[in-house]
């Protein structure tokens, strides 16, 4: 008894796998993709009467295989082949098994991080490397994707066959990696994957604030990563750190679709289930000593988890988790960030002089102005906070952003009634 | 006898639920549990985080912590049940039970050789 729902979680699960030990005998993704198409095919043909196979990765890989060889030999030789079905005889099934098991572990793990790897060619702008993965990692349809990025199919197609072009004219590297260019690879990848999760997370444009499919498929795609390679701790902070993110993702939109600040969230929506999770990966990384960009922002995501309530935040190590992760890796946005933790700890003013000397970097970014216009607001600063709140919506992504923003305006106007009125 | 009944599945193929699928998998089973604990066979029943979050530690004289999962595998153990059977046929029954509300994997039934019970809850 086999179901069809079944057979596609398989091909689904199987894909980066298959796809990439196929990348490996072929060295051309177009050829890899069409034979894995046609294994797709046969395994919905035949698995419903055979009956599953015992490793259906292998199988998938034996008859993708075959059928890629099969096609240069026909071209080459222009002889006859036997039909389709004559390949897939018992004694397939065997030679597949003894294939299964000279699948060498390493090969299968860097198979997956080749596939991934093609797909983050520096020549790529982020949001290619994202729909191109997308497309040739999780096997999503170019109108799922174009869906997705909320732009037309035909513009999306267009995307992804250029950036494929660019891939294919770049030499994909096929040796088998050493230490040091695997843990740049994996980097790379990691990249990636939070920049697709941050897609879905943050969605850079249209109405949809938050898109879920992208976010999961960014975590499945990470916990893949972790499998292979389950001893790297900075994986293990890249999958906590969008566990808890994804957490609380009910939490984060109210039923008009309008962005609820982590201090106002429902605490109660946040899903306990993926904070668990996540936070047995924090503790796992943190037990290596090895702290990097990605475990000190999980142990951010995991302090704030972990409050029951907003005020319960733990503020101070939130302050100093900012600090380590501005040592290892200095950047604007991590100090702006830290502003909000100084801002609970030690008041607006501090916060305020914190980020003031960031203006020139942080101009064109929304949530510069946002907070700018917050921390002014609470100094009684009624006029630069709203020239502040104007400069966060003219440089809002998201609708959703827009209008948060206008609420902040809209309770200073109040304010300034009132007080007139007084 | 006890026997415990552990719950093999492709943990690709799990995480692949959506939450609503694995939600209405879990009213199932919670059905089953509930007709075998009304029959005072039901011991424990844990639901395991994914081998990602897993240690393993090498027994010896030094023992090793080493971070899990191991190389891959198809299936691994996602949870477990401890059932009281006086059979080995009737855990199977128990087994089956639980089988026809998953979609997919495996069950393994292996005799208990020692259960403490202990105290702890969540």
């Amino acid at each position: 008894m086999i179901d069809m729902a079944w057979i596609d979680a398989t091909l689904t699960a199987a894909r980066p796998q298959v796809l990439g030990a196929l990348l490996r005998y072929f060295r051309v993704l177009d050829a890899a993709e069409d034979a894995f198409q046609e294994a797709c095919l046969r395994a919905l043909k035949n698995w419903p009467v055979k009956g599953p196979p015992r490793d259906p990765a292998a199988w998938l890989i034996f008859v993708g295989r075959n059928f890629a060889l099969d096609e240069v030999r026909r071209r080459n030789k222009q002889t006859e082949l036997p039909a389709d079905d004559a390949i897939l005889t018992d004694e397939t099934e065997d030679a597949q098994t003894e294939l299964a098991e000279r699948l060498d572990a390493s090969h299968y793990r860097d198979d997956i991080l080749r596939l991934l790897f093609v797909c983050c060619h520096p020549d790529l702008p982020a949001a290619q490397q994202v729909a191109v993965a997308l497309r040739i990692v999780s096997g999503l349809t170019v109108k799922e994707i174009a869906r997705a990025f909320l732009v037309s199919e035909s513009a999306m197609e267009q995307r992804i066959t250029r950036a494929k072009a660019r891939i294919t004219a770049a030499d994909v590297p096929f040796d088998t990696p050493g230490a040091p260019e695997r843990a740049s690879r994996l980097s790379a990848v990691s990249t990636m994957l939070y920049l697709l999760f941050n897609e879905g997370y943050s969605a850079s444009g249209g109405d949809a604030h938050v898109r879920v499919p992208l976010c999961e498929e960014a975590i499945r795609l990470s916990r893949l990563l972790l499998r292979l390679f389950p001893s790297e701790p900075e994986i293990m902070g890249l999958s906590a750190l969008l566990l808890i993110q994804h957490a609380r993702a009910a939490a984060r939109l109210d039923a008009e679709n309008n962005i609820i600040l982590l201090e106002d969230q429902n605490r109660g929506l946040w899903d306990r289930e993926l904070i668990a999770e996540g936070l047995a990966l924090v503790e796992k990384a943190l037990r290596h000593h090895r702290p990097g960009p990605y475990q000190l922002q999980a142990a951010i995501a995991a302090v704030h988890s972990q409050a029951a309530r907003a005020a319960d935040t733990d503020w101070a190590e939130i302050d100093r988790l900012y600090q380590i992760l501005e040592t290892l890796q200095p950047s604007p946005v991590v100090t702006l960030n830290r502003a909000v933790a100084v801002a609970k700890l030690r008041g607006p003013a501090e916060a305020l002089a914190l980020i003031e000397p960031l203006a020139a970097k942080l101009g064109g970014y929304f949530y510069f102005f946002g907070l700018k216009g917050a921390l002014l607001t609470q100094l009684n600063r009624p006029d630069e906070a709203r020239t502040a709140f104007d400069h966060a919506i003219s440089l809002a992504n998201t609708a959703a952003e827009a209008a948060h923003i206008r609420l902040h305006l809209d309770r200073l106007q109040k304010d300034n009634e009132s007080k007139r009125s007084a | 006898m006890l026997y415990s009944i552990l719950c093999y599945e492709s943990e690709a193929l799990a995480a692949g639920r959506t939450r609503q699928e694995d939600d209405a998998m879990m009213v199932r089973l919670r059905a089953v549990q509930q007709t075998l604990r009304s029959e005072g066979k039901l011991g424990p029943v844990a639901r395991l985080m994914p081998t990602t979050t897993a240690t393993h530690i090498r027994a010896g004289k030094n023992p090793m912590v080493v971070d899990g999962p191991f190389a891959e595998t198809k299936e691994q153990l996602l949870g477990f049940y401890i059932v009281d059977c006086p059979s080995l046929d009737e855990a199977i029954e128990t087994a089956k039970l639980l089988a026809r509300e998953k979609p997919h994997g495996t069950l393994e039934i292996r005799p208990v050789a020692l259960f403490n019970a202990g105290g702890v809850s969540q």
